[in-house]
């Protein structure tokens, strides 16, 4: 690490093994620390205190000790959300863009998704253990991309369920996903190796002590696009399905199927929505953007495609202003066009005939 | 940050139509400032051709490479007179991806290529009085471009659709949208190639080197050398000011003599 710690700039808890060792205090220092120290003295709260707050709070992340400042915000009794950045990756925000959570279920802790890296997966396993006493007892990713697994390495003794389409795709990308994420994040990936799940889960009702699940699986926005919904708080967990004040990202996409899933999500009636990126909602605000946007993808891209338009054409076209003021606009875009345009290309294209 | 400066001296100094070279500069007057323009010049055009940047020769692509293996470029021009384009990186292992002599066509062309890292993509393109106009564009990569192997070559299924070609023929017909505007023709083609570089490992350079455009009188409209980094399965545009007579004929050969002969109807309703 390039600047010496201090006890303020550590970790309270948890945090990089590696580093040299912090005078880590056994409780929290708030009444003499700066201000931001204050907001995060309240997560060293005991069990049951942790408020529930409406508005979620923007993580104070800490590039120089490489520290997220991840927080968790309870949404329903024993049910928590932790917030990412809604942008892009960015080594600013640690590259920290993804909502996780976890769960309480008088047996042991469900968390879902573990983050974009070694260090994300440690600081927010320190995180669940200073809220909850409860003990770790599953992971569950969503779908296969890099920021719902690459924290594995911090739950190496946890079991860790996947779709077998996810876990298909994870073992298939995970060398590429490393090398791209250490080149945009840098210094946030150390130590980072892509840890695979360890069982494989189908869709239906999943039972952890006192909670009763309800997984569901679509696909569109990847492969294999995993929903959990807690029976109990009625709060989903809809992954890469749903994008809020967001961007969708396309990599894996099929529109035409992601729309369809859409509309089987939206006879659900979900309450509140945890999207993977994008802020926690109620209701169908997330699944109606995701949808207005794939939408404009699925007939413009075909049209233009059918007239004739070249790439460098549909990275220049006008978009309808909305999507312009959502986060990830332009870049998500230009990546949209790179990985569906191709496809409507060759759909209008006709094979030649032999001279 | 040292990039946008870098561009913001090239958008200020491609304000004016044509740059004469300044002796004291480096760079020869280059808007990228890049070491290796000077030797590509020499290697590429020889070292007695003319050349000026001119901003009439316009070169669009993405900010960034998304997908390295398939950056989308665009090559316009206005300029009268056009004999050759010639494409050309900077940063690439190899650094030729195309030079097309448009004859009948409008001196233009798309296409995608393969971008090893981040670099200036240059079209050069040359009128009637031998004069070389440069223009380009800067594209950032995530690197690994032109020294991964294709997917059709790490599946294997490049064997089953060697040099097939599918294409069609977009007409304006008023359609304001239409790119090229209303009276415009666009010709656009896929060829099914692995185009291997041969800077993967175990994999020697295969690739669509000739391609050639006839209309339905056998008149070439267009010819076309292609090299290592353009894109696998090539998808090109080219343009038109009057519909050509169809039904098109697409000839050309790999490196390894393996013919390509095809077929494409004429206009589309």
């Amino acid at each position: 690490m390039a600047t010496p710690r201090s006890a303020f700039s550590a970790p309270p808890q948890g945090g990089d093994p590696s580093g040299p060792a912090a005078p880590v205090p056994q409780r929290p220092l708030g009444w003499s620390a700066p201000a931001r120290w204050l907001v995060l003295s309240a997560l060293l709260a005991p069990v049951g205190l942790v408020a529930q707050s409406p508005q979620p709070a923007a993580a104070l992340v800490n590039p120089a000790s490489l520290d997220y400042g991840l927080k968790a915000r309870a949404l329903a009794d024993g049910v928590y959300v932790v917030e990412g950045a809604n942008a892009d990756f960015t080594p600013a925000n640690g590259c920290n863009i993804i909502n996780t959570g976890f769960i309480t279920t008088g047996a042991g802790v469900l968390v879902v998704n573990t983050g974009t890296s070694r260090l994300y997966g440690e600081q927010l396993r320190a995180l669940i253990e200073r809220t909850t006493r409860e003990p770790i007892v599953q992971v569950v990713h969503l779908n296969l991309h890099p920021d719902y697994f690459l924290g594995n390495q911090a739950f190496a003794n946890v079991p860790i369920a996947a779709t077998a389409d996810t876990r298909a795709g994870m073992q298939r990308e995970a060398a590429s996903y490393e090398t791209n994420l250490y080149r945009l994040c840098g210094d946030w990936m150390k130590g980072t190796e892509a840890r695979l799940p360890t069982q494989t889960i189908g869709p239906g009702p999943l039972r952890i002590g006192q909670r009763q699940f309800d997984l569901r699986e679509f696909r569109g926005h990847t492969g294999s696009d995993l929903v959990l919904i807690d029976k109990t708080s009625g709060v989903a967990f809809v992954g890469g399905l749903v994008f809020a004040d967001r961007v969708p990202t396309t990599p894996h996409a099929d529109p035409k199927a992601w729309l369809q899933s859409l509309d089987s999500l939206a006879a659900l009636k979900l309450g509140t929505v945890v999207p993977s990126h994008g802020p926690v909602h109620q209701g169908q605000r997330g699944l109606q953007q995701t949808r207005d946007f794939l939408q404009w993808i699925d007939t413009s891209f075909s049209r233009w495609a059918t007239q004739g338009w070249e790439m460098n054409e549909v990275l220049r076209a006008n978009p309808p202003e909305a999507f312009t003021r959502w986060a990830a606009w332009p870049a998500e875009y230009t990546r949209n066009v790179a990985h569906l345009y191709p496809g409507y290309e060759r759909a209008a294209l006709q094979r030649g005939r032999a001279p | 940050m040292q990039r946008r400066l870098v561009l913001g001296a090239a958008a200020s100094l491609l304000a004016a139509p044509v740059l004469g070279a300044n002796p004291a500069d480096p760079f020869g007057g280059d808007p990228f400032k890049s070491f290796q323009w000077p030797e590509l010049k020499k290697e590429y055009l020889g070292a007695r051709a003319r050349t000026q940047f001119d901003a009439r020769v316009k070169v669009q692509g993405p900010a960034f490479a998304e997908d390295p293996m398939n950056v989308p470029i665009t090559v316009s021009t206005d300029l009268p007179g056009v004999q050759r384009i010639v494409v050309l990186v900077d940063r690439n292992p190899i650094r030729k991806v195309l030079e097309l002599q448009p004859l009948a066509a409008q001196p233009a062309v798309s296409f995608r290529f393969k971008l090893e890292q981040a670099s200036p993509v240059r079209a050069l393109v040359q009128t009637a009085d031998g004069l070389w106009h440069v223009g380009g564009a800067w594209v950032d990569s995530a690197g690994g471009g032109c020294t991964v192997a294709g997917a059709t070559r790490a599946d294997g299924s490049w064997t089953q659709t060697l040099g097939q070609v599918s294409g069609r023929v977009f007409s304006g017909g008023g359609a304001s949208s239409t790119p090229g505007g209303d009276s415009a023709t666009r010709l656009r083609l896929r060829i099914m190639h692995p185009m291997d570089t041969g800077l993967a490992n175990g994999i020697p350079a295969f690739y669509v080197s000739k391609l050639s455009v006839r209309d339905g009188g056998d008149r070439e409209l267009l010819r076309i050398q292609t090299f290592e980094p353009v894109s696998e399965n090539p998808v090109f545009s080219f343009d038109f000011a009057k519909a050509p007579p169809g039904p098109l004929r697409i000839i050309g050969t790999d490196n390894n003599g393996n013919r390509i002969d095809s077929r494409i109807d004429g206009n589309t309703p």
